[in-house]
């Protein structure tokens, strides 16, 4: 068994390398800027690992091809930036509604349309939560690191495979194209989720079926024999299409609680020097890179300065943020976009303290002196 | 017997269908299960009903897949194919058959349709072809004919209608067939024929909806409807036997094109090969 090596990795690479560790065998998607290098590196490392890329005609195909894939028990991934991420909503929707689990990646770029292709930002935010249409909700992660890409990607299968459910990968350009050195942990120390395939007793034959206590249903895949239907429509624990408002109504609260009622096991957040902080500084993905520098900046000045990133950032963190706050004087958000998180923070925070904002929406990066600037101006 | 065949091969408990009393829709499905029970049957064949998977996309014809019992997944409008090449190409040894119709597969899905077509991945897809968009209410399609009216062609269709499997066959479709649902005989044997194949199959099938096309077009009651497929479109063995002149306005129930190329997720297995070699 190999042993854990340090290796020197680029954020796209080490998504590959991560999701390949977590089981991954499929990939479906289209060449997209700053995310290519994943189907790349997707179209040499599965063959080699008897696992499947196909390149596929449209963002749409490819959302398509993952969910299929996954319906036959494969771990499956695709990847994209901003304009794909918009044409995959539907099938997204579609993975909620009919718990199939996959992990979509989104290399976020600046602007809406076609905007800043090669330049960074986080402007994917609130789309990775309501992109799609109707309510059903959403788990995404976003890491800020090239080893934490790595690791959390394989949370990120791990979470889609237990809760049956897309789960967006939240990179930014940022991470996505930056080479640092990796310690890739050896198999051994991984853990590693495998589908839940049967509650069956042999009494239950509705796939759909969810027994007390818990949340997912656990269906096997196709070609064993089971002979089920899986559709988009409403349904009821057979998998068929209901008319009945009862039972949509139960299937549409199922799957909010099935997140819900489980945040405890899916929200993680790094906290950083905030104990004896006045100020934290909110931030997530890529743009923690310059927050770190700057709290330390800020600490070695003398401020009392801490940061707090969701790494979970849908749902939102609002637990873990709001024990926080009853030591703090002020928050300041940090996001490469106009404000999107800053919206959650701000609800969190109710007006109980001043939340002050630093954001860019021009496709330059926020540095470490930007940010200890605005922290000045908002202790003066 | 029918009766049987609903029995083994359709969900009873989802029964009825939705379809409107004279649709031909329940006469394609009934052929796919028929051409699906006797190669299960075939002991040559012997076609595994467990690793049959039926998929469709978004419309009345998809409709099918849920009353059809095998493993099915009733996806999003238009993306039918595009699922079912995630599921042939994750495991090859499935046997993927995918029901769709005119708007889903060559208006929202068109791109997916020729992309499988031109890669020629293992399914059969089987279109019911019913020249308008019948779940929404009567709009026209890319399969409507020019001149005739819809809701959304309330002065006559002014576009140029596809030849589904004309269309299938010009993106490379190596296998690809009309059929009725007057002709159910013939159809099933198409059916039967595009599941053997090994490659990429469609068999476009027309069917008839005298609800809303008929009704907005004054194509009559649903049998005078299917006397029209049984006049105007030909099985293949009396159509290459007529002249030119018989042939003006008849359409060739049959093979259009049948041609080997190598299956895509069989080469994947090749490509897989090589990269192990190297690695």
């Amino acid at each position: 068994m190999p042993e854990k090596k340090a290796v020197l990795m680029q954020g796209n690479e080490a998504c590959v390398e991560g999701a390949i560790a977590a089981g991954m065998r499929f990939y479906a998607g289209y060449p997209i800027t700053p995310s290519t290098e994943i189907a790349e590196q997707c179209a040499v490392r599965l063959p080699q690992v008897g696992g499947k890329f196909i390149q596929m005609e449209d963002e749409l195909g490819s959302m398509a091809a993952v969910l299929g894939a996954s319906v036959t028990g494969v771990k499956a991934m695709t990847a994209t930036s901003g304009p794909g991420f918009s044409l995959k909503q539907e099938n997204i929707g579609y993975g909620c509604l009919a718990e199939i689990p996959c992990v979509v990646v989104d290399v976020q770029r600046t602007g809406p349309s076609t905007g800043l292709p090669t330049s960074p930002a986080q402007g994917d935010y609130m789309q990775a939560r309501w992109g799609t249409h109707g309510d059903h909700p959403v788990i995404a992660l976003s890491p800020s690191s090239v080893q934490e890409t790595y690791t959390l990607i394989i949370r990120a299968f791990n979470l889609s495979e237990k809760y049956r459910t897309p789960v967006i990968f939240l990179m930014d350009e940022i991470v996505g194209h930056m080479r640092e050195g990796v310690v890739l942990p050896s198999p051994a120390e991984l853990i590693i989720n495998k589908r839940h395939i049967s509650y069956r007793d042999g009494a239950n034959k509705q796939c759909y079926f969810v027994p007390e206590g818990a949340y997912v249903p656990a269906m096997k895949p196709f070609g064993q024999g089971e002979r089920y239907n899986i559709t988009g429509l409403a349904h009821d624990v057979s998998g068929f299409p209901t008319g009945s408002n009862a039972v949509a109504g139960d299937l549409f609260t199922r799957l909010m609680e099935k997140i819900d009622h489980n945040l405890d096991d899916i929200v993680r957040v790094e906290e950083f020097m905030l104990d004896d902080a006045d100020t934290a500084v909110v931030c997530f993905g890529g743009t923690a890179r310059a927050a770190m520098s700057a709290v330390l900046e800020a600490r070695a000045a003398g401020m009392k300065v801490g940061m707090f990133r969701p790494i979970t950032v849908w749902p939102f963190p609002a637990a873990q943020l709001r024990a926080r706050l009853a030591g703090l004087k002020r928050v300041l958000m940090v996001e490469h976009n106009y404000g999107q998180m800053l919206l959650e923070v701000q609800r969190v925070a109710a007006e109980k303290l001043p939340v002050g904002f630093l954001g860019r929406i021009d496709g330059t990066v926020i540095s470490p002196a930007d940010i200890l600037k605005k922290l000045r101006e908002m202790e003066a | 017997m029918p009766s049987e065949l609903i029995h083994k091969f359709m969900r009873i408990d989802h029964l009825p269908h939705i379809w409107c009393a004279g649709c031909g829709n329940g006469i394609i499905m009934r052929d796919v299960a028929v051409a699906l029970e006797e190669l299960i049957d075939d002991p040559e064949v012997n076609l595994n009903r467990g690793k049959v998977v039926v998929v469709s996309g978004i419309g009345c014809s998809s409709r099918a897949a849920g009353y059809m019992d095998f493993d099915s997944i009733h996806t999003t409008h238009g993306r039918a194919i595009a699922f079912a090449t995630g599921i042939k190409l994750a495991h090859p040894e499935l046997e993927v058959i995918v029901l769709t119709g005119d708007g889903d597969c060559s208006a929202i899905g068109g791109n997916h349709l020729i992309h499988a077509a031109r890669r020629n991945i293992g399914m059969t897809v089987v279109t019911f072809n019913n020249d308008i968009y019948g779940m929404t209410g009567g709009q026209y399609s890319p399969t409507t004919p020019t001149g005739d009216r819809a809701t959304t062609a309330p002065y006559g269709n002014i576009d140029r209608p596809f030849d589904i499997a004309q269309l299938a066959a010009g993106a490379g479709a190596s296998f690809t067939a009309r059929g009725s649902a007057y002709h159910a005989r013939e159809t099933t044997e198409l059916i039967k024929q595009g599941i053997l194949h090994k490659g990429f199959s469609l068999i476009d099938v027309y069917s008839v909806c005298p609800t809303y096309y008929g009704r907005k077009n004054h194509k009559g009651s649903a049998p005078e409807m299917l006397q029209w497929q049984k006049e105007n479109m030909i099985p293949a063995a009396r159509y290459y036997a007529m002249s030119e002149e018989q042939k003006r306005g008849k359409l060739l129930i049959g093979t259009l094109t049948h041609t080997e190329f190598p299956e895509y997720t069989q080469e994947y297995a090749k490509l897989i090969e090589r990269a192990q070699a190297k690695k």
